[in-house]
């Protein structure tokens, strides 16, 4: 069959044609491909890809790499492990007079050696510049030590960036288990928290290996060529929302006497702006594995730093929630803006055997007034009409319960109950005046400082939504956001309320900023001892009616009162929008501020009456 | 009955019998050593165990399938190939990454053995092909004749392509082509077939060259005698892959694309397919003739090749045994398959004619795409060696495929 035959010519010329490519490679060019593998042995040496560059908004950089040398000791090729052992040892107490070496460092770089005895031996992850330049002069003294040139990441904003930056250090046991770091090997340095370690994949980029040729007795003879080594895939880039002259602006500003954080975003697309908590620490410290006692003093401080208080600190969101309460009943329908509670406020209300106080006597109230004086009553009712069990479940609809999703791996869930909280953690099934304490931010529930700016971002951003906070624009789509159906006349009137609370007559009237429409509510939460935690949570527009451009919370512990907090959230905002819009920037632009700080206070307008846009006329979309 | 009958009626072919089953347990050797390293790996070092276990397995199920009449294997077709569309779509969903192809999706986990189901799917489609064109009572003269054979391929085919496994759908291909060959396909046939893809090709080399190539593909359609259908056909496909060529290659994933890139220029792409191909040469040719002795071979224990116990084990066969080893390896091939054609080549029914040279166009391409890249002169696609590379699944579905082979030996071959 002709078929067959011509099967068969196919098969022998494929057979020849790989056996002469075969032959071509042994024979002809054998030579030239024999690695020399007589007496020398070859030692792989990983080398570290850089990792990706961090910017904030405008290209500045947040995290980079600077070069920096590691110090390491060739193991000899003996097999037995003592032997090699005792190799070792000897070297390393030649080497340390010359590198002025702690007991601790050499007792850190024996014991990571010992897993892995056939790589070499790392003596110093950041060599100073006098140990480089002294082993260099006696370089003929140390055959066996090689210094390693590679890129070390530092924080140029240190203090100032800890709690999301995070860090980077040497991959552990326990992490080289875990399928998320398959492929990586031991020594490699990864990312440890924060955006190191939630964009470790961007970031990380590939280490890349060269080998040493070394004889017997662990002399390197010379780098291998080029062809057998592999080059470093660096690590992409990063860039943030962050802008990180306001971050440098708030950490300067930023009461050290109280532990707090404050966190800002941009309502249009979620990114954050800023992100501090209080009180911080050095994260250049954590490179390269930081010190036993550096860390114990970090760890053991009683103000807790290494806490990250924007995330992963939990608080009752105290008056602060009141809008939160307010925009959920304008979702519902409950209540219009204009009305009054049925009960005016006599400094307290009763409800089903129970009595509530209110601060003060408000009488009649409607939103505005109501988000104005703080009042409690309004509340109560606002809370009684919505009912316990719709607002637990409305309220989880509305994701009060969900994180937010930013994406920093340490974010804390927010306590929001359900309707079965009281059973299991009281033991009773709650009454229905249970409303009445979480109307006001009372009760069980907790709000991380990220939650909460990203609720008021959502109640004063045009449709009443934003996207999820996040850091990095290479976040993808944002997670899923809270909704409030509420109309442009309804966030009217919440923001009408927000601009007579830095008003005469409001809570923070001293924080008022002259230039921008600034408008915010005061929060004051009893703390389980000391004195109470304040709040501030506000928004900057360019004037009044324009969209708001950044909202900011902030949290102070034991600060007393939630004006305390104002005075730096307008002096953020004031920052943030003067930069934006090219204005004439004033240090200090608040009178609160400027008393505090001793300036002379030549504004007086914070005194005068406000001045709202005019109020969207009942549209379509109002006549729900 | 003499003992050349007995052992017939037990192992078929044994001349194809043991030249698979020596390159077998040669493979199983060579998993051993590439498992042998200077910073051991227990997942590696373990492989030969796994890999001795499925060669337990594979015997056991060769002598299972060569118990089944041709008949019933054939009535089982359809069935298969059923299976092996549904087992392939399944993984598209819900497959996941394996061993050193983590990036794709081609394995399934059934407790803790990763089965591929697009082995078992290949052998199915040669079984398909061999039912739908062994019914064929004269050879196909146009090429609308063919279409049967080509959708039962090419279903499959594009469900492996979208894993992505580049590899194992070239193989689909490499058996689709020897089928419609087998069948006594006009050449001419042949040409139109293949000339979209040629069109692809000098469409990427430029404007006038495919100008001048769709002149000469005009020419000879005119002096073919093609039917009018047939003009309409090879032209308006010729001027798809033409103007689609650049779309298509975009449409490749980037690891994909660069694959093909590092073949042309190794030094583009130096972490991945460029880097292995330079590891993989020098490993062979520091092989030299002799080689530099089982389990000893530097390369290999210095690990410069993460897949030198699967995709790349043909360069610890050339650096440990030199070119001695690697010229035995590809003689046992040959030997292989030069008994499988001339198995094909006496039989009188059509069914086994098709489905023994399927296996053929299937083997063939493994070896060619395989052998061929570890020495640099094939592009890298992650394609296994057949009876050596360490996989179960593929061993097994080879030994499957070795099972109907001997079969067909069995009733009516007797070569």
């Amino acid at each position: 069959m002709r078929r067959s035959r011509a099967a068969r010519v196919i098969l022998i010329a494929m057979v020849a044609f790989l056996g002469t490519a075969l032959f071509r490679l042994q024979v002809l060019r054998g030579d030239e491909n024999a690695i020399r593998a007589e007496n020398n042995r070859l030692r792989p040496l990983a080398v570290p890809a850089p990792r990706g560059t961090i910017y904030d908004r405008s290209g500045r950089v947040v995290a980079e790499n600077v070069p920096a040398f590691q110090v390491l000791v060739m193991p000899g090729g003996v097999r037995n492990q003592r032997a090699l052992a005792d190799s070792m040892d000897a070297q390393i107490e030649r080497l340390q007079p010359v590198l002025n070496l702690t007991d601790g460092q050499i007792e850190r770089a024996r014991r990571r050696w010992q897993r892995q005895t056939h790589l070499p031996l790392v003596l110093l992850d950041d060599a100073p510049e006098s140990a480089v330049a002294a082993l260099a002069e006696r370089r003929h003294q140390f055959p066996a030590v090689v210094v390693h040139p590679y890129a070390k990441r530092r924080y140029p904003a240190g203090e100032a960036i800890a709690h999301f930056i995070g860090y980077i250090s040497e991959i552990s046991e326990g992490e080289l288990e875990l399928p998320e770091f398959q492929g990586y090997e031991q020594g490699r340095f990864i990312g440890k928290a924060g955006l190191e370690r939630q964009y470790e994949k961007r970031l990380g980029g590939t280490p890349g290996r060269r080998y040493l040729e070394i004889d017997a007795n662990g002399r390197i003879q010379r780098w291998m060529p080029e062809e057998t080594s592999l080059p470093p895939i660096p690590g992409r880039d990063l860039h943030l929302y962050l802008d990180l002259d306001l971050q440098e602006y708030i950490a300067k500003i930023f009461p050290r006497e109280w532990e707090g954080s404050i966190a800002a975003i941009d309502p249009q697309t979620g990114g954050v702006l800023a992100y501090y908590s209080n009180p911080s620490y050095d994260p250049n410290l954590f490179i390269g594995g930081i010190s036993t006692e550096e860390f114990r003093v970090l760890n053991e401080d009683p103000r807790i730093p290494l806490l990250d208080r924007v995330v992963a600190s939990g608080q009752p969101a105290a008056s602060t929630w009141k809008l939160a309460v307010a925009g959920m009943a304008l979702d519902l329908g409950v209540i219009t803006p204009e009305e009054y509670m049925p009960q005016p406020c006599t400094g307290g209300l009763s409800f089903q055997g129970r009595y509530a106080r209110c601060h003060a006597v408000h009488g009649r109230q409607n939103l505005v007034e109501s988000i104005k004086n703080s009042c409690n009553v309004y509340y109560y009712q606002v809370g009684i009409k919505i009912g316990l069990r719709r607002m637990l479940e409305h309220g989880a609809r509305l994701g009060f319960g969900e994180p937010t999703g930013i994406d920093v791996p340490h974010e804390r869930t927010p306590n929001w109950p359900d309707i079965d909280w009281w059973e299991r953690n009281r033991g009773y099934s709650p009454a229905e005046n249970e409303v009445m304490s979480l109307a006001i931010g009372q009760g069980p529930m907790t709000m991380t400082i990220i939650k909460l700016a990203h609720i008021y971002a959502a109640l004063t951003a045009p449709g009443g939504k934003t996207p999820a906070p996040r850091l990095a624009r290479e976040s993808g789509a944002p997670a899923d956001s809270a909704e409030f159906h509420t109309t442009a006349r309804d966030r009217w009137h919440l923001e009408a309320g927000m601009r007579r609370v830095v008003a005469p007559g409001g809570t923070a009237a001293r924080s008022r900023l002259p230039k921008w429409d600034f408008i915010g509510k005061t929060g004051t939460a009893q703390a389980p001892s000391g004195a109470d935690h304040g709040w501030f949570v506000g928004t900057g527009a360019r004037e009044p009616g324009a969209p708001p451009e950044i909202a900011v919370t902030m949290f102070l512990a034991h600060s007393l009162h939630g004006y305390t907090a104002s005075g730096y959230v307008a002096e953020a905002i004031n920052f943030y929008l003067a930069r934006k819009y090219g204005e004439p920037f004033q240090m200090f632009a608040t009178e609160r501020m400027r008393t505090q700080m001793g300036l002379p206070v030549d504004w007086t307008g914070w005194s005068t009456p406000v001045v709202d846009p005019p109020m969207p006329q009942r549209s379509q979309d109002d006549a729900r | 009955m003499s003992f050349g009958d007995r052992f017939r009626s037990l192992f078929g072919d044994p001349v194809l019998f043991f030249a698979v089953f020596g390159l077998s347990l040669f493979g199983v050797a060579v998993v051993y050593s590439a498992g042998q390293l200077e910073v051991p790996n227990p997942v590696t070092a373990r492989a030969w165990r796994m890999q001795a276990i499925w060669l337990g397995i594979s015997l056991v199920v060769l002598f299972v399938v060569m118990r089944i009449p041709i008949r019933w294997i054939e009535w089982f077709a359809l069935p298969a190939y059923i299976l092996g569309l549904v087992a392939l779509a399944v993984t598209l969903v819900v497959g996941t990454g394996g061993g050193t192809a983590a990036s794709m999706k081609g394995w399934i986990r059934i407790g803790g053995f990763a089965i591929q189901p697009s082995q078992f799917a290949n052998v199915a489609t040669i079984l398909m092909l061999g039912r739908v064109m062994g019914a064929w009572r004269e050879a196909p003269q146009t090429v609308w004749t063919l279409w049967k054979p080509i959708v039962i391929v090419v279903v499959p085919m594009m469900m492996v392509l979208a894993q992505p496994d580049l590899g194992t759908a070239m193989v689909f291909g490499g058996v689709l082509v020897a089928a419609i060959f087998w069948a006594s396909t006009p050449l001419g046939v042949l040409f139109m077939l293949a000339s979209p893809l040629l069109g692809l090709t000098f469409a990427y080399l430029g404007t006038w060259v495919y100008s001048v190539y769709m002149l000469l593909l005009i020419a000879f359609l005119y002096l073919y005698r093609a039917r009018g259908s047939e003009w309409a056909l090879i032209l308006g496909l010729n001027l798809m892959t033409g103007t689609l060529a650049w779309p298509l290659w975009n449409s490749l994933e980037d690891y994909q694309q660069l694959r093909i890139i590092s073949f042309v220029d190794p030094t583009l792409d130096p972490q991945g397919s460029g880097y292995q191909v330079r590891m993989s040469t020098i490993a062979i040719g520091s092989g030299g003739i002799f080689g530099q002795g089982f389990l000893e071979g530097p390369q290999k224990r210095l690990r410069f090749l993460p897949e030198q116990h699967t995709d790349f084990i043909y360069a610890v066969i050339g650096e440990e045994t030199g070119l001695i080893g690697g010229g035995l390896v590809l003689l046992a091939y040959l030997i292989i398959l030069w008994r499988l054609v001339k198995l094909a080549e006496r039989l009188p029914d059509p069914f086994s004619g098709i489905v023994v040279f399927g296996v053929v166009g299937a083997w063939m391409t493994h070896v060619l795409v395989n052998i061929g890249m570890t020495l640099g002169v094939m592009p890298v696609t992650g394609i296994p060696l057949p009876f050596i590379s360490y996989g179960g699944s593929f061993l097994l579905a080879t030994y499957i495929a070795l099972g109907v082979a001997q079969r067909v030996a069995l009733e009516q071959g007797r070569i």
